[in-house]
């Protein structure tokens, strides 16, 4: 009798430490966006719009225009997505449909590596070896480029992208392959005909995440591509120094004093970031779960 | 009239296959490029002295001990608040939890909490823990900081392992007149260990190889000696290499390497133990 009260006491406390921490990411997320809010509404105050959304970014003037490091995230996130998408849909397809198994055993643990790698360390490598590469070949004045730092991001998001790809791929029943076989379709056809469209939804959400993943990345993307705050309008703005949000809060957030305006509007510039990453997920898992959905009532 | 073709379908096929290992091997050579790189630069620079002695002169000289040594201190302080935590909220997901709106928000608070830019965490962590908890720019708040990053990795590789046990193995325990926790911790949590440490293993090898969530919450640009306590600042690895390829001038490149180097053995060591979890207990499953 006493050892079953224990045991129902103890019970009852493991089991409300589990459910706190599994409402804790709901905790946490809202405790984030409030905090974000708090620190960075103020900066709507302290700058007036006009600057806010200017085209100029000097905050030691009082500049505070975030115009330039948004499209600077921008240009270099699609910059990314244009080297990542067809690199990493390529190898999910590739490691899930066509490889041999001793090929896909070394190229799954390569992937992995490369999702492992620190990004400042391949913003080491970008400094070290891709811009003085870069600058040489293209002849450029710095190598320092939003192009660098694309190619950077790309590398970074592929992992993303070939894993979660390789999933949706892999999930496609077997029998909708041998039926495209069994009608003639050849291994080249059933993929792009079949297996591709059927797990569609599953690689839309590899590559918004792996564009997420872009636009969050920080020390490569700060250590690559110069830091200038300038609008990216050029037409050769590809191929020129660019600065994005990430690498402005990063490098600037160190010596701002707590509470002046140029802290509010880092803080601004991470509800922006917060935003956008809500966006890009909640679309991703939007994609995904419909398409479970519809796999459900397909096979029912 | 059947309408002319530059190929024929076995001709497509031969070039799309090829095409796709072309892609494949487009995406992978620069990877293994780069690992091997590194360790032929940095090797040269690794001696006894380089791994145990402080900096010196600038950091142009000297070992970076304390570099290697707040690493491990980060990423044990973020093993510490993120593994209960996260093993706890996926056992709450994976068994607990019942298929209704409240459970559908916790997983979107997940995602949303893995698709938050590292940067933004540093945000969060500098103005929570470093100023408004008063915990200054030390340790605990970018132990803190990372343990938030890392939950969302944590949670859904605890949840996945989780769901892979059969669901016969909780039917029979519970036939047994075990309770539900019971039945969690001695029969199915054993059964999903090697899932789960394999998670919690990547989710720490992301923490230990992170600099923006400690840029402003915890790394220290140089401090020649090991931090007293968990209030101070520490130097780390990941911080340490973005300072002395960009903010030092005159910095020999080959303590350059060499501290990349270390970190990439540091980070890749848990990655292949995470690999070696994982498929000696692929080996081993019975079921």
């Amino acid at each position: 009798m006493m050892e079953n009260s224990h045991t129902r006491r103890s019970e009852f406390a493991i089991t409300f430490f589990i459910k706190a921490a599994g409402y804790s990411s709901i905790l946490l997320v809202t405790a984030i966006f409030i905090f974000l809010m708090k620190e960075g509404l103020p900066a709507l105050g302290d700058v007036d719009l006009k600057t806010l959304f200017g085209s100029r970014w000097y905050p030691i003037e009082g500049y505070f225009g975030i115009w330039p490091l948004i499209l600077g995230s921008l240009l270099v996130t699609v910059g990314a997505a244009l080297v990542a998408i067809p690199l990493g849909v390529g190898t999910a397809v590739y490691i899930s449909e066509v490889a041999p198994a001793w090929i896909k055993e070394i190229l799954k643990p390569l992937i992995e590596i490369l999702a492992g790698l620190p990004s400042v360390v391949l913003g080491f490598l970008g400094i070290t070896v891709a811009v003085p590469l870069l600058r040489r070949l293209l002849d450029l004045p710095t190598g320092l480029t939003a192009f660098t730092g694309a190619v950077m991001l790309g590398l970074i998001s592929i992992p993303t992208i070939v894993s979660i790809g390789e999933d949706a791929l892999n999930t496609v029943p077997q029998s909708y392959r041998q039926a495209a076989l069994a009608l003639g379709a050849t291994r080249w056809q059933t993929i792009w005909g079949v297996t591709l469209p059927a797990a569609r939804s599953g690689v839309i959400t590899a590559i918004m995440l792996g564009i997420g993943r872009a636009l969050g990345e920080t020390m490569a993307v700060m250590m690559v591509t110069g830091n200038a705050p300038v609008l990216p309008v050029q037409w050769n703005a590809l191929f020129m120094p660019v600065r994005t949000m990430t690498a402005t809060i990063a490098s600037e957030m160190g010596e701002v004093a707590t509470g002046s305006a140029h802290y509010h509007v880092l803080f601004f510039i991470g509800i922006v970031l917060f935003l956008l990453s809500l966006i890009v997920n909640i679309f991703a898992s939007f994609v995904s779960s419909k398409q479970r959905r519809r796999a459900e009532r397909v096979l029912s | 009239m059947k309408p002319m073709r530059l190929l024929n379908t076995r001709q497509q096929q031969v070039i799309g296959f090829n095409l796709l290992r072309l892609v494949s091997l487009v995406t992978v050579l620069p990877i293994l490029g780069a690992v091997i790189y590194i360790f032929v630069r940095g090797m040269p620079a690794i001696s006894w002295e380089f791994l145990t002695a402080v900096p010196r002169d600038g950091m142009r000289e000297g070992g970076i001990m304390p570099a290697i040594v707040g690493t491990l201190y980060l990423t044990l302080g973020t093993a510490v608040f993120s593994v209960p935590l996260g093993v706890a909220a996926g056992i709450y997901i994976a068994e607990y939890a019942k298929d209704n709106a409240l459970t559908r928000l916790i997983r979107i608070a997940i995602i949303n909490l893995a698709g938050i830019p590292s940067v933004v965490y540093g945000l969060f962590g500098f103005g929570i823990f470093v100023l408004f908890l008063r915990f200054g720019t030390s340790i605990l708040a970018a132990s803190l900081t990372l343990s938030i990053m890392t939950l969302p990795v944590i949670i859904s590789t605890t949840e996945e392992a989780l769901r892979s046990v059969p669901n016969s193995f909780r039917v029979v325990s519970t036939s047994l007149g075990a309770t539900r926790w019971q039945t969690v911790w001695r029969i199915v949590l054993p059964q999903a260990m090697p899932g789960i440490l394999t998670g919690v293993i990547l989710g720490l090898e992301r923490a230990a190889g992170e600099t923006a969530p400690i840029l402003f919450t915890g790394a220290a640009f140089f401090l020649p000696r090991l931090p007293g306590s968990l209030l101070d600042a520490t130097m780390a690895l990941p911080y340490h290499i973005f300072v002395i390829s960009t903010q030092v001038p005159g910095m020999p490149i080959q303590i350059q390497y060499g501290t990349v180097l270390v970190l990439l053995v540091f980070v890749l060591g848990m990655n292949l133990i995470a690999t070696l979890i994982r498929s000696r207990a692929r080996a081993r499953r019975q079921w």
